[in-house]
């Protein structure tokens, strides 16, 4: 047998850049999966290490990386995949928005060096914890988002590198690939789980989940996510507004 | 190992384009003070993204709605929910969901 573990030695959640960063281990082990699998598929697509690097380094969102790769493969046009990736990253202005509340307190080129590291993922995380204790401290942010783009950069360069190994089977990328919906399933658990009101959530997350495969299946694209994404939220809204049982006065 | 310069610029411009959305509002709307009405609706913001982003990757097979047992993405993703209710962990809930299509398919 080992040694016994160390126990915490402060068990209130700290604030500093290595409690941001350990806070952002589910992230790191998510990112770990879903990275590999983005560099498998991005090598495949055949571009080069340094250009998976760049990639995932100056442009940092999974699903866009995804896009972009198919259509680099398919030879669309420049203004065509510039177009595409901005209507499936619009949806960081909602999640921006959301965070924006609690950092109103730091200075203004701190937030938009935090907010360029946003993603889904971290988003979840930050929001999290916010809701529970805030104030915020820009390092803690700082220690989540860098564990976060660190893990995701190395992750990335570590798939382009085992590509050809992967690439021989088609359904590991496909396996690995499966990272990403589970990580949504689970941080859309731990958002519910943190509401105050677990059946508004409920009825917002079915609410939300059929209206984007409808609009999906109606008219591909990312519209899908971000008109799920404001209803389901109006929704949300609504509801707690009538079931509170108050008048609201605007 | 050479970085094609249409390359460079095609990451260079949907850098761009990511970084404004990530970060105007976080510069802009920390200055205000928000109406509570709106910070209600931002607060359902997550699990509404959440559940369309998981709902399209799971339900959503080729451009067709994929609510059948044929579909092993959303018969794998049934345990990785479970186990996310009870754990409460990202990390039991990934492996979890893995292992479950990796056997289904």
């Amino acid at each position: 047998m080992t040694d016994e573990p160390i126990p915490p030695r402060d068990l209130r959640a700290g604030e500093t850049f290595s409690d941001g960063a350990r806070a952002g281990l589910p992230v790191v082990l998510g990112y770990l999966g879903i990275g590999l699998a983005a560099g498998v598929v991005e090598r495949a697509a055949g571009l080069s290490y340094a250009e998976v690097l760049l990639l995932s380094m100056v442009l940092y969102a999974g699903s866009a990386q995804f896009v972009l790769t198919s259509m680099v493969l398919l030879a669309s046009p420049l203004s065509a995949i510039v177009l595409t990736v901005f209507f499936v990253n619009v949806r960081h202005l909602l999640l921006a928005a959301a965070l924006a509340p609690y950092l109103r307190r730091l200075p203004g080129w701190k937030n938009a060096l935090l907010g360029l590291q946003l993603t889904d993922e971290t988003f979840v995380v930050a929001a999290g914890r916010f809701a529970r204790q805030p104030p915020v401290n820009a390092s803690w942010m700082a220690g989540l988002n860098l564990a976060a783009y660190s893990t995701w950069a190395m992750a990335n360069l570590a798939g382009a590198v085992f590509s050809a190994q992967f690439a021989g089977s088609a359904s590991n990328t496909k396996v690995l690939g499966f990272a990403l919906p589970c990580m949504f399933a689970g941080l859309l658990v731990l958002q519910l789980a943190a509401r105050p009101r677990v059946r508004l959530g409920l009825a917002v997350a079915f609410f939300s989940a059929g209206l984007a495969v409808a609009v999906q299946v109606a008219h591909p694209g990312p519209w899908a996510v971000i008109i799920a994404t404001v209803l389901g939220a109006t929704l949300g809204l609504l509801l707690e507004r009538w079931t509170s049982g108050r008048n609201s006065s605007r | 190992m050479d970085i094609r310069p249409e390359f460079l610029a095609l990451v260079l411009a949907c850098a761009a384009v990511t970084a404004v959305p990530r970060v105007l509002p976080l510069v802009l709307l920390a200055k205000i003070e928000l109406p509570r009405w709106l910070l209600a609706w931002l607060a359902y913001v997550p699990v509404a993204v959440l559940a369309a982003l998981l709902a399209i990757e799971v339900l959503v097979v080729e451009g067709k709605p994929a609510i059948s047992t044929a579909n092993p993405a959303l018969l794998a993703i049934a345990p990785a929910l479970a186990v996310a209710a009870v754990t409460r962990s990202l990390i039991a809930t990934v492996g979890v969901g893995l292992a479950a299509f990796w056997l289904l398919t």
